[in-house]
């Protein structure tokens, strides 16, 4: 967010603590946005999961509960990397701060790719909604609805870790290039605060898609 | 004095305002924008306006007539009413008041812009490919289902722009926590401030509930996933729900910096200081937290329960406390203040008065039985615009006036301005009170005909909006003109306080020559009798 290509401050701030503490608020400003914005998804899941529970539950039975939970064990591990991550840039281990970073991008393509094979099983199997759409019964339309709800949020979901992979990877051509400094590592620490929220939001998908089958 | 350096003359050519940082080129930027898009969403009012002359639909048919009041709706709404003093006014004024060399976030100020530009092509792109039908409010399932026209990049539009609008909201945030200059705490911000950081809570917790709203809209209509589709167990009233949550708040986006505007007006030509800072400043939070849960008043007759209706018709008639306790305020200023009629104290003064009108309306919609008999009636076109364009409009220009000398180095042509300052007042009137007797009659919105017992009301309403454009003509030319003619503005024209007024006009690039720091008390204008006279 902030202007970083030395370790001076940029024109606008005082100095640099000044510039930093800004970055941190802007995230969190816009973490709040973002709050909002999967709220609104969360709403629409809750008011038809609260009118259609049964045909949510049957339609839940049909996601891979394995994969997804691999998947929320990859997405705590890249958070834990992050942390790590951030230590190092606290610390000026340049070495460490590129690894951990490194590592958190694998995780987090590992995720994107569990997630990629399931989107894929679902495509065979045809719970993709629409026309091919396979369920029948009383509850299929409901089910579908599950589905429509389900690609949705995983699928900004998944948007929104692209994006910090790119930022990650950003962040390792940065540090490569000796950027960063214990003085000066705001980049990276507002980085993990993005990375952070985008892994809670899984750990909140996870229950809400995966597990209210009640198998 | 001619060879000082400032903002405007420190470079020149094409590339040196596209790539600019500085929050006063992006401002004018902004103002270029934002103006192109209110002519032409004007234009839209004028084709309106001479449709409804007669009352066969003899102009234009019926469908075109729907795709002219939603773009004149689209139009103004997210392109010139929700960026207008915030991106223009509050882009200028911001860094200045508090005493900051810029926002917090220069490139992403200049993001903010490029994003409007691409959301407001998109949506002129649907504009002139054919346009769009929905209404601007989108309901489902028409939008989703059935109509044929451009509502999917009307809808990308509008979501993009979205985005331009949150970064706003977050830079005006970050700077206004962090970069105040030294001595300049909470209760020494000017109230145009306050205003501005209320406006931006909204900015960031309403709009991305529009754009997921918006976003939906757009995989319904794409791939059928049925979120509001009843065929498939969706729900059209949710998508209701979603888009009010926003757009109802979105209203405080429109009206608060005009808000802000006015306290810094009316304080200024009383020659007072302000009457109940702390109540004008608490008054603006209050706003934006209840605005936030009034947005049910918009669907009392949309099927929701009549327990939320009456929930919601409480909460609506609270949230008219905090605007009432400003318009009072404001009342106590001018209370035997040296009061000078300049333009800006005549765009206040119009303010207030319609202001009054179009909130005092309001509790009418309110109130769950008078809704059932106008909802949907011109009465509603009325309110809105009296708030819209009576109060964020006549603010917006009252501003514009104020800071003109800031911004240009110029003054503008006063007799000019006070004439039309007074044409945009009478027009607005003679176009909009008629619509509430309209309203009240029955006569519904939406229509390109009507009964033969409503046309002399409207044949004065569509005299009136003839008024009302010569009067947003008048300005455009004087201020233009003003800009190379204009007598030089000094520092100080309107001997005003603030920060922005202690700086050169126009002001440097860092715009202070050293960081100020501040001593006292906002708005320390003396009552002459009591006070040595400021300036």
């Amino acid at each position: 967010m902030a202007e970083t290509h030395t370790a001076l401050p940029a024109h606008q701030f005082d100095d640099l603590e000044q510039q930093h503490e800004a970055g941190a608020l802007g995230m969190w400003a816009f973490l709040i946005t973002e709050i909002m914005f999967f709220g609104g998804l969360f709403t629409v899941y809750t008011v038809y999961r609260w009118s259609y529970g049964q045909g949510f539950a049957e339609a839940s039975r049909h996601l891979d509960i394995r994969l997804g939970a691999i998947n929320t064990a990859v997405l705590i591990g890249s958070s834990l990397t992050m942390a790590l991550a951030v230590h190092a840039a606290q610390t000026g281990r340049r070495r460490v701060l590129i690894l951990f970073l490194l590592f958190t991008i694998l995780l987090g393509s590992v995720f994107l790719g569990i997630k990629a094979f399931e989107y894929n099983h679902k495509f065979h199997e045809h719970l993709v909604p629409g026309p091919g759409f396979r369920l029948a019964g009383p509850e299929a339309r409901h089910a579908e609805l599950f589905f429509s709800l389900y690609f949705a949020m995983t699928g900004l979901h998944a948007v929104h870790m692209i994006i910090g992979v790119g930022i990650l990877a950003t962040l390792v051509m940065m540090a490569n290039r000796g950027r960063f400094s214990p003085a000066h590592h705001a980049p990276v620490e507002i980085t993990g605060l993005y990375w952070h929220f985008v892994d809670i939001v899984w750990i909140f998908l996870f229950p809400l898609l995966y597990l209210i089958g009640g198998r | 004095m001619p060879g000082r350096e400032h903002y405007l003359n420190v470079s020149y050519g094409v590339k040196s305002w596209l790539l600019t940082g500085d929050h006063k080129r992006i401002a004018l930027l902004y103002l270029g924008t934002i103006t192109l898009f209110f002519f032409l969403g004007g234009a839209f009012a004028v084709l309106l306006r001479l449709e409804l002359v007669t009352p066969a639909g003899d102009l234009v048919r019926a469908e075109t007539y729907n795709k002219l009041f939603t773009m004149h709706g689209v139009i103004m709404i997210f392109f010139f009413l929700i960026p207008s003093i915030p991106a223009v006014l509050g882009n200028f004024l911001v860094p200045l008041m508090i005493g900051a060399r810029d926002l917090a976030f220069p490139r992403i100020n200049l993001l903010s812009w490029y994003i409007f530009l691409i959301g407001g092509l998109f949506t002129l792109g649907a504009v002139v490919t054919g346009g769009v039908d929905t209404g601007w409010t989108f309901y489902t399932p028409y939008s989703s289902a059935y109509s044929n026209t451009h509502v999917m990049a009307t809808a990308i539009g509008v979501f993009i722009t979205g985005f331009s609008s949150i970064l706003t909201g977050l830079n005006f945030i970050v700077t206004i926590h962090k970069m105040r200059a030294p001595g300049l705490t909470w209760f020494r911000l000017p109230l145009f401030i306050w205003a501005h950081y209320a406006t931006s809570l909204i900015m960031i917790l309403g709009t991305p509930v529009v754009t997921i709203a918006i976003l939906l809209l757009g995989l319904e209509r794409a791939f059928h996933i049925g979120i509001f589709d009843p065929a498939l167990g969706g729900d059209p009233v949710l998508f209701q729900h979603l888009f009010w949550f926003y757009s109802h708040p979105a209203v405080y986006i429109m009206i608060l910096p005009g808000m802000g505007v006015i306290s810094e007006i009316v304080t200024c030509f009383s020659r007072k200081r302000i009457f109940g800072y702390r109540f004008i400043a608490f008054a603006s939070l209050a706003i934006a937290v209840l605005g936030f849960l009034v947005w049910g008043h918009h669907m009392f007759v949309s099927g929701q329960s009549i327990y939320a209706g009456m929930v919601f018709s409480f909460l609506s008639f609270l949230v008219a406390v905090p605007s009432a306790v400003k318009v009072f305020n404001w009342m106590a200023t001018l209370y035997k203040g040296s009061i000078l009629y300049q333009t800006p104290m005549l765009y206040a003064f119009g303010f207030i008065g319609l202001f009054t009108i179009g909130g005092l309306t309001g509790l009418f919609l309110a109130t769950l039985a008078v809704d059932v008999h106008v909802h949907d009636t011109y009465f509603i076109v009325a309110h809105f615009h009296y708030i819209m364009v009576g109060g964020a409009v006549m603010a917006y220009l009252g501003g514009i006036h104020f800071w003109w000398p800031k911004i240009t180095g110029r003054l503008y042509p006063e007799g000019w301005a006070r004439f039309s300052a007074l044409i945009v007042f009478l027009g607005f009137n003679l176009t909009f009170f008629p619509q509430f007797i309209l309203g009240y009659l029955g006569m519904p919105r939406r229509y390109h005909a009507y009964p033969e017992e409503f046309q002399v009301l409207n044949v004065m309403s569509s005299a009136g909006a003839s008024i009302l454009g010569v009067g947003y003509l008048i300005p455009m030319i004087y201020l233009v003109w003003s800009m190379r003619y204009g007598p030089e503005a000094g520092d100080n024209p309107w001997e005003a306080t603030g920060l922005e007024w202690t700086t050169p006009s126009p002001p440097p690039t860092e715009n202070f020559p050293s960081t100020p720091s501040v001593e006292e008390e906002p708005y320390a204008y003396a009552p002459p009798e009591q006070e040595v006279p400021v300036g």
